[in-house]
């Protein structure tokens, strides 16, 4: 998902013969639904877990916005842009949020943005795909943003009481994601045949990268078995991907458009959709710096944060300007 | 590149009347700019008539391990609850 293959740096899920006194108290209060707090006891692979997770998790917020940006200059309409923007500001503020959650885990900000920009911390691979057409503003929002609504809405129950609470503000937002792109996706869809292959191409494009958002089977996973005993991981990654096809499914039927993927049908017996089988190789390749855009992604976003450096400096130097002046009478 | 700024904790009342809140934390160098970008993190939906800002080293705060000590006390005190005094039926306004 937005946080892919989080490693918990242990072998096997600690069971309750290895806990000490703490961990077995610690264990019990998340089976008991309690909330773990920042000065709260916990152990140290849970807390550097949930820094891997959360921090992940903020920076797929920020690189989120690069391939959005693409297409400011360009939407369609005076409207359309100002949705648009409105939208990569809500992800810049949703990557503040999550910032400030992983900061409470004792990681300094400064840190985690050193992380990213050297290209040692992960974001989501959707991310490192280009935007081709301002059909691809439609389709983001739709698929993209609808995938990590299925992911974050259980996040929101999640142990840890900061990043449960932040989640909680980033899904009340992110209703408005998917529907801006729906709308987008609808508007082409009643337009002319050539503004309705522009939605069709958009669907091809960006099906599959979004059903390798949410990672793959982790059933046999024990860092996925970990993280559930843990309750920072809810649901399997094949449940919410399921979710995903279930849900979208009727929606790309009602704008008459036809998901890329031949092995597609409902299944009468389960109740849910059958889908064909996910190229894995691309998504380890796009994790592994491979994709279509990832160096761009993270140059582009270098290059914004060292363009910003003066300002920076300026509001640093005011600010020490103004502590060392003697106060105004 | 300059120091990290400091972190400040960010309280936004939702309506006149309603207490101040606690929303969030942001960095910024000083207070001016916590609460510029206080207004840009937590209030792009109308979500405030006013802000607070403290800077979160200025924040005294009790450990969980106070726990017993700081609220113990009180579960022994169930009479400060008005329902600890069963009140007659036929008895009406109290």
């Amino acid at each position: 998902m937005y946080a892919q293959l989080v490693e918990t740096g242990l072998k096997k899920v600690r069971s309750l013969d290895e806990m000490s006194a703490e961990e077995i108290d610690f264990q019990a209060r998340i089976d008991a639904g309690v909330k773990i707090e920042p000065k709260d006891w916990m152990p140290e692979a849970y807390r550097k877990t949930l820094v891997r997770q959360i921090s992940q998790h903020a920076h797929s917020e920020i690189v989120g916005q690069l391939p959005e940006a693409n297409w400011v200059t360009r939407a369609p309409t005076l409207e359309r842009k100002a949705v648009l923007l409105a939208k990569i500001q809500d992800e810049a503020g949703h990557g503040m949020y999550l910032y400030s959650a992983a900061e409470t885990l004792g990681v300094s900000r400064d840190q985690l943005l050193d992380d990213l920009h050297s290209g040692k911390a992960k974001y989501s691979s959707i991310f490192n795909y280009p935007t081709l057409s301002w059909a691809d503003m439609g389709a983001i929002g739709w698929l993209v943003d609808g995938s990590a609504i299925i992911n974050q809405i259980p996040l929101c129950r999640c142990s840890y009481g900061p990043y449960a609470r932040a989640m909680v503000r980033v899904c009340k937002e992110e209703s408005f994601h998917a529907r801006q792109g729906y709308d987008i996706m609808m508007a082409l869809c009643k337009g002319t045949p050539e503004q309705k292959q522009m939605a069709q191409d958009a669907l091809n494009r960006w099906w599959w990268p979004s059903l390798m958002m949410f990672g793959p089977s982790d059933a046999t996973s024990v860092n996925s078995a970990q993280s559930a005993q843990w309750r920072i991981k809810l649901f399997s990654n094949d449940e919410l991907r399921q979710r995903m096809v279930d849900q979208t499914v009727p929606q790309a039927e009602y704008l008459g458009l036809r998901v890329p993927d031949p092995d597609l049908k409902w299944n009468t017996d389960t109740g849910r959709y059958d889908f064909g089988s996910i190229n894995w190789d691309e998504f380890h390749n796009v994790l592994r710096g491979n994709g279509p855009c990832n160096r761009q992604r993270l140059q582009t976003r270098k290059q914004a944060y060292d363009d910003g450096a003066w300002f920076r400096d300026a509001l640093q130097a005011h600010a020490d300007k103004q502590e060392a002046a003697p106060q105004a009478a | 590149m300059s120091k990290e700024w400091p972190l400040w904790e960010v309280f936004i009342r939702s309506q006149h009347g309603l207490a101040h809140k606690h929303v969030g934390s942001l960095h910024a160098p000083d207070d001016e700019m916590a609460i510029n970008n206080a207004r840009d993190v937590y209030t792009r939906r109308n979500e405030g008539v006013g802000i607070w800002v403290v800077r979160a080293a200025d924040i005294v705060s009790s450990s969980p391990g106070d726990k017993g000590a700081l609220f113990e006390p009180a579960n022994n005190k169930v009479y400060r609850h008005p329902t600890f005094f069963p009140m007659p039926q036929e008895v009406k306004n109290l």
